[in-house]
Formats: C-alpha cells, structure tokens, sequence
C-alpha cells in the first residue's frame, strides 16, 4: 500500500494524544488510592492541554487524506458496520472529554460525585477521566480495526495490529508524560518513566511478533486464482493503461525493496531501542526525556510508514506490467 | 431476487478494447460527469476507466499463449467494499444487485478500494470522488431507447459477442445458462465474495471422428466416396434392420 502522509501523522498524533492523556489519569487514579501524591490542578489540566494540541493535529492531518473534506460529517452515518465511520465517532467524543477533564481540573470545578463505602471520595474529574479512559481504548480499537478488518490485507488482518496501536500509542504518551512531569512534576517523574519502560518493552515485543508473523505469510491470492487460469507459468504483458493508473499509485509505495529493508532496522531502533536507552538516561537528565520522545516519534512516522508499505494488495495481481 | 451481471467469454475476446472505448465514451458522456483525464495526449496519460483489457502470456515459448482479460466492477453479491463505507456513499442495490457508488456523497477517503480485492474502483483525481463499473444502470432501464439498446455500453460494442449480459438468478437466463454448460467461474473465489461478474475459460473446441465415422453406412447422396461393395452372402442392412 501507499503509505499517505496524513494518515501516518493522524495515526502517530493520536496515538500520542491518547497515550498522554492514559497516562495522566493513570496518575490520578494512583493519587486517588494514595499510591501516589496528589498533583496540582494545573498538572493535570495543562497536561490535557497538550494531550489536545497532540490530538487536534491527528484531527487536522485526517482531513487532508479526504478528496472531500466539507462532506466529513456524512461520515458519520455508517457506524454499524465500518470502523472508519466509527472512528468518526469516537475521535470527537474523545476530544471533547479530554477537554471536560482539563477544564474541570483547570476551573477546579470537581463536586463530589459519590463516595465509596470505603470512604474514598470519587469528584467530577475522576468520572470524567474514567469515561476518557473508556473512549481512548475504544479510539485504539477503531484505529486498529480499520486496519485489522480489511482480510485481504493479511500483514494487517491480525488482532496484533490492534495491540500494537494500543502499545505504541501508549508508549509514545507515556514517555511525553514523562517528559511533561520533568517539566512540572519532577517529582512524579520515575512514576512515568517506569510505566513508559514496560510499555515500550511490550510494544516491542509486539511489533516484532508481528514482524514475525507477516515473515511467515504465504499470499492466499495467486495468479491462477485472479485470472482462473490452472497454469503454473502466467506472466502478465499488459494492465490496460499506458501510464500507469490510480491502482498503480494508490497500492505500491513507491520506493525501492532496498528501501523498504532499511526502514525496519531503523524504526525498530528508533521507536523502541532508542527511547529505552534514553528513558534508563532520562532518570538522571530529564532533557533527554524530551529527545526520547522526539526520535521516538520519528521512528514511529518511519514503524507507520512500514505498516502501509509492507501491506501487500492482492489487486496488485492484477497491475505488474505497463504495457 | 435479481442480481444482474456480466459473463464475459474468454475464449471469443480478441482484446480489441472495443469495450473499453465505447465504456469511457458512454460514462464520459452521462449526467454523472465526465470520467477525468490527465495528460491525455503527454507522455504519461491517466485516468478514469470503468473497464480495461489486460493481456496475460500464459504458458513458456513455444508452448504459450495469450489471453485477453477484461475487468471491471464484479457487483459481488456480498461486496466487501460496501460495508467499510463510512458515509454510505457505496450501497448494492437490492431490486437488481448492482454496486453503485453516490458521488454526491463520497467524502474520497479511498478505503473502499483497500478493501476490494479487485482492484475494480478507481479514485477519480479531478472530482475527488470514487468511481466503478455501474453496469450502464443509466442505459439498461432507459425506456426511451429500443429494447435491443437496453444493454451496458461495453456489451453493445463487443465485435464478438465475448460479453453477456442478464440476471444470473434467473436459472433461465442466457447468462445463467452460460455459466453453467460452458464451466462459468469466479474470480479469487478464496475470499468469498462471491462476485457476479463470471468468466467463461478457453475451452479447446476437439472433434473426435473414429475410423467407421468418415463414411456413413448408407450413404443417401454418393458423396461420401464409394464403399466396397460387400461380398455375396455378407450381412446387408436388410439383416439387421427392419427399416
């Protein structure tokens, strides 16, 4: 497949928004059952803020993979069977209560909602942030499955590539929430650093299982099958144009096998060998928490690029000779 | 339950793309808008077809041959495009089974075509909207025309009448037909999408004559040649039949 631009930045932008945002619930919740301190108000709002800057670029890049943006809101309407409609959905209502969170924790508007039996208060904020809890994962899930559900793109159709948004998202958030702690909470900072290092370890783990597994792949399309000629020797001598055409653009990436083997060293290294290094480094220099998570997300732009190039169609069958 | 389809006989196709021409003439032409071109006299043109001929080599030198391929929109009965759809934009019609796509309502998101196998949808890239094979459904119901024009343009053009066009429920239909005495596939039928559209294969067309075959016993006319004349006392017709 083409990998298109505004998809691997709305893919990695969300992925960061969401992970940010997991992250700083994940906090608050600790606080909550006094495992940890609790932060200010302002940690916690300011850093929904920057969850929203993360996710409102995703929202922005997505409108430029559409050939017709102001007709966005149609889609929408097919919920009950496409993912992509779903994630329609999800993205905004997400947003908007990402927004609830940081306003509530901003405003300091958090009423007691109820309090547990065993004396735990649970106010306005925690409500909020468990429902965002809620819809980052579903978010995950829509984002995923986009993908996961398409069967004839079989690198993609595994319950991995759901995994895997998840873990890489919750990486990416994860080491920025780290960053943004060393930044406002120095002394919470171990807490993120810690959870981002099990996260990117799992993630990693992840992406190399399915590496693993597309390896082993043998296409279930064949030539025989998509001309239904039982021949072992079928060349094609002509695709019908001249000059190519949208499916010799839209399907191949475009770029070398050469190319296409040197990106998956370098964005395994960059997106998980790299940010471990830095994030064991970032304990005693939190600058490089920072650059962890900018080389990370430069290898995860390099790991999102691969997904899509390394998807072989099966239409592609069908577009090998110009002629 | 209708499902109209094309049959499309590769054993008569000749690939002389007639059907590709007079497809792009009539679709360029309707109320939907034309289908765009880019560069159309340069170096590299493109654009928008609903139908292509492609040409396959099957088989090693000396020993191969060629085999023309056209390819448009199956109209699976179980399209795998439309449900990915995320404004409805691409519906299957349900009185006649024909995939259609609403450019009034397609945002041009292409996953339509990430999920068709086909590779039968292309994206048109001047109005920004996703195109595909819609059977001529402009032309096939027009009652303004004669009843012999009420047929997809690509059928009508066929020098050699390697398309057939009908409804492939009807057990009675010439298609129908078609796909059953003349061994009627499916294109990668692994994915279960079972498409309308259906092939029919070369078929070598052998006539197999035995020795007692290339001089009739009775021989109404004298023009087969003259048979031995049989021997007195030699079995004639009259013992063995009672005419």
């Amino acid at each position: 497949m083409k990998p298109a631009f505004s998809v691997i930045f709305l893919t990695t932008l969300l992925g960061a928004g969401q992970g940010l945002f997991l992250a700083l619930f994940t906090h608050q919740s600790y606080a909550l059952f006094g495992l940890l301190p609790m932060q200010s108000d302002a940690f916690y709002g300011y850093g929904s803020a920057l969850a929203m800057l993360f996710l409102g670029g995703g929202l922005i890049a997505s409108f430029f993979h559409l050939g017709r943006p102001e007709r966005a809101w149609r889609s929408a309407t097919q919920w009950r069977t496409s993912w992509l409609s779903r994630e329609v959905i999800v993205l905004p209502a997400f947003m908007g209560v990402v927004f609830l969170y940081g306003v509530s924790h901003l405003v300091g508007f958090r009423p007691e909602i109820v309090t547990l039996p065993s004396g735990l208060l649970i106010d306005l904020s925690a409500v909020i942030g468990t429902v965002g809890t809620l819809l980052a994962f579903a978010l995950f899930i829509c984002t995923g499955m986009i993908y996961a559900c398409l069967r004839f793109l079989r690198e993609w159709h595994s319950p991995l590539t759901v995994i895997n948004y998840i873990l890489m998202g919750g990486s990416s958030g994860f080491i920025l929430a780290a960053f943004f702690s060393a930044t406002y909470a120095p002394t919470e900072t171990d807490f993120f650093v810690g959870w981002a290092v099990i996260i990117t370890l799992l993630a990693f783990a992840g992406r190399v299982a399915s590496l693993l597994r597309n390896a082993r792949l043998k296409p279930k399309s064949t030539m025989q099958t998509a001309i239904g000629v039982k021949h072992p020797y079928i060349v094609q001598r002509s695709m019908g144009s001249m000059g190519g055409n949208f499916n010799t653009r839209e399907f191949f990436h475009g770029k070398s096998a050469a190319f296409l083997r040197a990106i998956k060293p370098t964005f395994l290294v960059l997106a998980f060998v790299v940010p471990l290094a830095l994030l064991a480094l970032g304990l005693f220099s939190p600058a490089l928490l920072g650059v962890a998570f900018i080389l990370q997300y430069l290898g995860l732009m390099a790991e999102r690029w691969f997904f899509f190039a390394q998807a072989n169609h099966p239409q592609n069958l069908y577009y090998q000779t110009i002629g | 339950m209708t499902q109209l389809a094309l049959v499309i006989d590769l054993n008569v196709c000749v690939g002389c793309h007639a059907c590709v021409t007079s497809c792009k003439e009539w679709n360029t032409s309707g109320s939907a808008g034309p289908l765009c071109d880019e560069n159309p006299y340069g170096l590299n043109p493109t654009g928008t077809f609903f139908n292509r001929v492609q040409t396959f080599e099957i088989g090693k030198y000396p020993n191969s041959e060629t085999l023309h391929f056209p390819k448009s929109c199956l109209h699976c009965e179980d399209p795998p495009c439309v449900p990915v759809c995320p404004t409805g934009a691409s519906y299957k019609r349900k009185e006649d089974g024909i995939v259609l796509v609403d450019y009034d309502k397609c945002i041009g998101c292409k996953y339509c075509t990430w999920a068709c196998p086909y590779g039968a949808r292309e994206f048109d890239e001047k109005q920004k909207v996703m195109k595909k094979c819609t059977l001529c459904v402009d032309r096939i119901y027009d009652m303004s025309m004669p009843e012999a024009d009420r047929k997809p343009s690509c059928v009508k053009a066929c020098p050699t009448s390697a398309r057939l066009f009908g409804d492939i429920h009807d057990p009675e239909s010439a298609v129908s037909l078609a796909i059953r005495e003349d061994g009627g596939y499916a294109l990668m039928p692994e994915w279960g999408t079972h498409p309308a559209n259906h092939y029919l294969p070369r078929r070598k067309i052998k006539l197999k004559i035995h020795k007692d075959e290339l001089e009739r016993a009775d021989n109404p006319l004298k023009v087969d040649g003259q048979l031995p004349k049989p021997a007195k006392g030699a079995p004639s017709m009259e013992d063995v039949s009672a005419w």
